[in-house]
């Protein structure tokens, strides 16, 4: 089985996010970067499929020669092979991003060296648009599935199962087929440092994607939301707290 | 008109999509246009429920595939209604069926759409604010198109009824549905065999972080939740530290919370967290370090060793609860 999980390099953020000065962009001077935690599981997944049955696994991403970084942590992962669709590091928007994937898959399988499964991240961390996994099958006419915790590969496609309060909703899909899952999959693995030593030696393809619609959802401005924190009550600094404690459980929230 | 896609179980709206319809009103308001509604599988009182927060007519999509969810043929549904109707926009609740069911009508129209959206000011062009990184971002927006697709971030506006509702009239519609529109579809729901209340439910929540120092000392917790009929939560660092399952998540990654109270135990309060529980109404936080993130998110807090209040806490509690 072929399997080609994409993702997307994203700043590694902490307690709090820094703007720049002209409110465009993350202040990333002091940042690290990663993928989003959803790609992890999806790549993890991709593997032990991959391991299980044969076949490759290929992870891809569209950005800037920077997000080489993370396609290697693919491959530190144990993906086979990796692709970036080179840009100039500006933000394509998913009507985009979604475009240039297909346009990607769809040449791969005119060489006949096609995919039987597309998994994405649900949503990416940063941005968080929710529709590149279902816009790139609706350009490939695959049948697709989101919000997706549990994934099994049977004889006739895939069971994938989303989450619900009391349990999980079961869905089947025949191959080729896309999957956009969510963190909690599974447990993905750390890659060892010799695996990161070898990923860094091997070859990263480049594409050139093409870029096809004007943006329809211009980003203005980013703004930090407001803080309507108010004050903190510390209530004490040791057990001896524990009568304050019951006095607000008791009578401040009614909760006992 | 707007149009709005409606989740309900059995009649009752969701949350999320009364949430929605708020917001759907306002931008219904500023066009001086009907609100009106499209839902599947319709219960008795939905036109009412509905009708309660200015839908005037809802549209009920009548076909025997798909009395269950389908994402493919809902969307579909969604997107001849939309040829018929021809709306300013479409909203949806940001739930998962939401973006799920918008997306695929973006794609089929080949339309921008906007997720997570908190405020609206309609006109040619919409200028909007939406949700970046789970919400601990805001993004000043403007979206074109000539319907405009959004989703309504969740449990970020408060719902709002009209002064004095008719309820709305309902009209059936019958989408046109090929085979390939079916192929993806609710097969079975799967009982889970947790017990206990699921964390999305729980009206008190006590959560552990890394602080918590291993998988045995989340005992104190459980029996903390136990004592306050609460749900046992975690942070991603607990998760990654194999202490507790990814159910248990609370996060960007994991579930998104409200209760009335939230008690995070050593757990320092990083962004990806915060989002996760910012719908909490109280937050009670329990942590070593007085300059903790989460110390300054809370209402109330205690600067002290979780290991050593959470049993002083929980005796008290029992106490209390004998001597009632």
């Amino acid at each position: 089985m072929n399997i080609l999980t994409c993702l997307k390099r994203v700043p590694e953020t902490g307690a709090k996010i820094v703007l720049t000065d002209d409110n465009q962009e993350i202040d990333t001077t002091n940042l690290g970067f990663t993928m989003s935690p959803h790609e992890e599981c999806a790549i993890e997944e991709a593997v032990q499929i991959v391991e299980g049955q044969g076949g490759t696994a290929t992870v891809l991403t569209l950005g800037s020669e920077e997000a080489t970084e993370q396609v290697r942590t693919g491959i530190a992962m144990q993906a086979d092979e990796g692709v970036l669709l080179e840009t100039d590091g500006s933000e394509w928007g998913p009507r985009n991003i979604a475009g240039a994937i297909a346009d990607f898959v769809r040449q791969r399988m005119e060489r006949g060296d096609g995919f039987d499964l597309l998994l994405f991240g649900n949503e990416s961390a940063d941005t968080g648009n929710y529709q590149v996994g279902v816009r790139v099958a609706n350009e490939l006419d695959l049948p697709c599935i989101t919000s997706i915790k549990d994934l099994e590969v049977t004889d006739d496609g895939v069971v994938a199962r989303r989450e619900i309060p009391r349990g999980s909703e079961v869905y089947e899909l025949d191959l080729p087929a896309v999957v956009a899952v969510k963190e909690g999959l599974n447990e993905p693995r750390y890659a060892s440092m010799r695996a990161r030593m070898q990923a860094r030696r091997q070859e990263v393809k480049r594409v050139t994607p093409e870029r096809r619609h004007e943006r329809g959802l211009e980003k203005l401005s980013l703004q930090s939301p407001e803080d309507d924190d108010g004050e903190t009550d510390i209530l004490g600094d040791s057990p001896d707290a524990v009568p304050a404690i019951m006095d607000v459980l008791e009578t401040d929230l009614e909760v006992l | 008109m707007i149009l709005s896609f409606v989740e309900h179980e059995d009649g009752k709206p969701e949350d999320s999509s009364v949430e929605m319809l708020t917001l759907a009103r306002d931008v219904a308001g500023q066009h001086d246009v009907p609100l009106e509604a499209v839902v599947f599988s319709a219960g008795e009182g939905v036109a009412e429920a509905v009708g309660a927060f200015g839908v005037e007519t809802v549209h009920v999509v009548d076909h025997d595939g798909i009395r269950d969810y389908a994402p493919e043929a809902w969307a579909e549904s969604v997107n001849q209604l939309v040829s018929e109707l021809e709306p300013e926009a479409v909203l949806a609740p940001g739930s998962e069926r939401g973006h799920e069911v918008l997306a695929h009508v973006a794609s089929k129209r080949g339309l921008p759409m906007a997720a997570n959206c908190l405020d609206v000011t309609a006109g040619e062009a919409y200028e909007l604010t939406r949700q970046r990184w789970g919400g601990t971002l805001l993004e000043n927006a403007r979206l074109t198109g000539e319907t405009k697709l959004l989703t309504v971030a969740p449990n970020e506006i408060s719902t709002e009824q009209i002064a004095d509702p008719n309820g709305a009239t309902t009209r059936e519609f019958q989408p046109t549905l090929a085979d390939e529109d079916l192929r993806v579809g609710l097969v079975e729901i799967e009982e889970s065999d947790e017990e206990g209340i699921p964390l999305g439910e729980a009206r008190i929540v006590v959560s552990g972080g890394r602080g918590v120092g291993s998988a045995e000392e989340f005992d104190k917790l459980e029996e903390l939740a136990d004592l306050l009929d609460a749900a046992i939560g975690s942070s991603r660092a607990a998760v990654n530290e194999g202490w507790r399952s990814h159910d248990d998540q609370v996060g960007q990654t994991g579930a998104k919370i409200s209760p009335t109270l939230y008690i995070p135990c050593g757990i320092s309060g990083a962004v990806q967290h915060m989002v996760g529980c910012k719908g909490a109404e109280n937050i009670l936080a329990i942590n070593t370090d007085p300059e903790a993130a989460i110390v300054d998110h809370a209402d109330y807090a205690v600067i002290a060793d979780l290991h050593e209040v959470v049993p002083a806490l929980n005796e008290a509690i029992r106490e209390q609860k004998d001597g009632a």
